[in-house]
Formats: C-alpha cells, sequence, structure tokens
C-alpha cells in the first residue's frame, strides 16, 4: 500500500502578451487544459496545486503527482492563451522537492551570470 | 544535447520581429534554426538573417518549403532550387504527390495538412521514405492552434503516423512552426508535446536533435565546391 503521494514541484515561467495574469488565471488555465486533454480522470489524478505565483515576474511553482508528469508537462506546454492574451508558459526545472527545486535554479541562475 | 528547430516561420519583411524571434529560439536552448524561404529570395536578404542569427549565436538554415499541384510541379521544382536550399520540405496536397516526394532522394521533409483526410502517409509512403532520405516532419504550432474536434482527429492521425514510421525506420521531425515568439516552447516542452500522441521521449528528443542535424549536415556536404556523387569528393 502506498504510504504517501511521491509528488513532482515544477518551475515555470509565464509569458504573456500585455498585461500579466493574476495566480488564479494561471492555475485555471493549467487545470483547464489538463481536463482538455486528459480528461476528469485525468485532472484527478494529476494532484494540481500551484504552491505560488509571483505577477511581477511572471515566474511560479506548480506541484503534482509524480506519474502524472508527462501529463502535466504536455498540458502546460499546450497552452496558448490566459484570459484570451496570446501566452506561453515555459518548464524552467523539474524537481522532487521544493528545497532541491530552488536550488536547481539557483544554480542555472548563477551559470547564466558566470 | 544540441537542438535544431527547422520551421520557424519569421515574418521576413519585419526585422525587428525577426530578431525578436531568432532571439527567442536562442534563448529557449535552439543552436539551429530552418527559416521558410521563397524561391526567389535574394542573396542580400539571406545574407542579413544569417547575420541576425550569427548574433545570437544559431545556425541558420535556408529552407524551401514546396506546396505544389501536380507531380510534374514538383519534379520541376526540385530541379531548380533543391541546389539554393539546404533543407526541402514538400507539403503533400494529395497521393500522387506524396509517393513521388517520399521516393525522391531530393526531398527531405515530409509535411501533410492537418484535415485527417489530406494525411497520406500511409505504409506505402513510409516504406518509400524509408529507402529515399525523406523524413516525416511534425510541427508543434498545429497541436497547439488546434482545438476540439479538430485536434483528436490530428492526435489520431499523427499517432498512426508515428507507429507506422517507427515501424519502417523513417526519421521523424518535429518543428515548431511557430508564426510568432509565443508559440515557440523549449525543446523539452515540444518533445513533452509528444506525450499526446504516444511518441517515446528519447524518439521525440532525437527528432528535436539528430534527425534534423543530419538532414542540415548531409545537405551541407552535398553543397560543398568538392562533392561529386556519395562517398567521392574532390580533394
Amino acid at each position: 500500500m502506498t504510504r504517501y503521494v511521491r509528488r513532482r514541484y515544477l518551475a515555470l515561467k509565464v509569458e504573456c502578451g500585455e498585461t500579466a495574469p493574476d495566480r488564479d488565471a494561471v492555475s485555471e488555465v493549467v487545470w483547464k487544459a489538463v481536463l482538455r486533454l486528459f480528461g476528469e480522470v485525468g485532472v484527478s489524478q494529476a494532484g494540481l496545486y500551484l504552491v505560488h505565483f509571483d505577477e511581477k515576474t511572471g515566474h511560479g511553482v506548480l506541484r503534482c503527482s509524480h506519474k502524472a508528469l508527462p501529463m502535466v508537462r504536455a498540458a502546460i506546454a499546450s497552452v496558448t492563451k490566459i484570459e484570451s492574451q496570446p501566452t506561453a508558459i515555459h518548464v524552467l526545472r523539474v524537481s522532487g522537492s521544493l528545497k532541491a527545486l530552488s536550488r536547481k535554479i539557483a544554480r542555472t541562475t548563477v551559470e547564466v551570470e558566470l | 544535447m544540441k537542438f535544431s528547430d527547422l520551421h520557424l516561420r519569421v515574418p521576413i519583411n519585419d526585422m525587428n520581429q525577426t530578431r525578436r524571434m531568432i532571439a527567442k529560439s536562442s534563448e529557449l536552448g535552439y543552436s539551429q534554426i530552418g527559416v521558410p524561404l521563397p524561391s526567389g529570395i535574394k542573396q542580400d536578404v539571406v545574407d542579413q538573417l544569417r547575420q541576425a542569427s550569427e548574433e545570437f549565436s544559431v545556425d541558420f538554415v535556408t529552407r524551401l518549403d514546396l506546396a505544389p499541384k501536380s507531380v510534374n510541379e514538383l519534379l520541376g521544382s526540385l530541379r531548380r532550387f533543391r541546389r539554393r536550399f539546404e533543407v526541402v520540405s514538400v507539403l503533400c496536397g494529395s497521393k500522387p504527390l506524396a509517393r513521388q516526394a517520399a521516393k525522391d532522394h531530393r526531398v527531405d521533409m515530409l509535411s501533410f495538412p492537418t484535415e485527417s483526410r489530406k494525411r497520406f502517409f500511409d505504409w506505402a509512403e513510409a516504406e518509400l521514405a524509408s529507402k529515399s532520405s525523406a523524413t516525416l516532419e511534425i510541427e508543434m504550432s498545429q497541436i497547439m492552434c488546434l482545438e476540439g474536434f479538430l485536434r483528436v482527429n490530428f492526435l489520431s492521425c499523427l499517432r498512426r503516423e508515428v507507429a507506422r514510421a517507427k515501424s519502417f525506420g523513417v526519421p521523424v521531425v518535429i518543428s515548431s512552426g511557430a508564426t510568432e515568439v509565443l508559440l515557440l516552447r523549449k525543446p523539452q516542452d515540444c518533445a513533452s508535446l509528444t506525450f499526446l500522441f504516444d511518441m517515446d521521449a528519447p524518439l521525440a528528443l532525437e527528432a528535436l536533435s539528430r534527425n534534423p542535424y543530419a538532414i542540415v549536415e548531409r545537405n551541407r556536404v552535398k553543397q560543398s565546391p568538392g562533392y561529386v556523387v556519395p562517398g567521392v569528393r574532390i580533394i
């Protein structure tokens, strides 16, 4: 019997045309994308939760079940609009814990700066 | 791993937007881009595009998209333009065209319209393509832009075609087909979209890196001055 659900944390970058979307809009568009592509069963398996979203930078962290990761990544890549505004959501990093995710992102930032 | 996007539809007349798209491609992790150009393109425009690509450390590839109405038109276009472009793609709008394009060694990529009735990549085309150097091209923007019933049909066709290509050993090339910056996706995100039509992740990554690079490398060797026939070069 599974004792706990293994999760994956995805660092996202939301790029929008003019005005930046808010947290609820991003959460809803990802949820709807999974629903559209994989149906209600897919959404129920995905266990989606937007842990954090910074409206100014467009960076966010999404949590999902590790088994649903391919579904969620495909759904995120298929998003082209948020509230009828052209949008792209890029997955920057994927990790098993928030701590490791922040470490990976910090490392990438340092590499880019160097 | 180096990634290639052989179908970046930049607006050639708008150099600012073109530069933005090339910069974004570079930022997302592509090191090679293929830009479809009109057959009568002037050399100075090509040089401008090449220069813009070099600025962002991206390898620029010239590409010609052919959409002939008949087999004779296809053969004529190939005869006239093949040597001037590094990559040639044929949009197969009919069965005879698909057959001819699949068996012709001068064709690099076979692409098909999104309508399920006009996708002619069946086992015969797959077998012919496996004996020539043609590959099957899949554009990610088509998947992203379609909705509802049309996307359902399209994904179903892609699933069949990818399975067929795999069984006949026909390489698949994944390209963005993006007309604007916000339709561009990272190579890994494009690979994850292939989950929708049951393509394996390693095959998807190959379709974004090794397969397009192989096409460009092969054609550049053919276009080099010392090339005579496969295996023979003037040194």
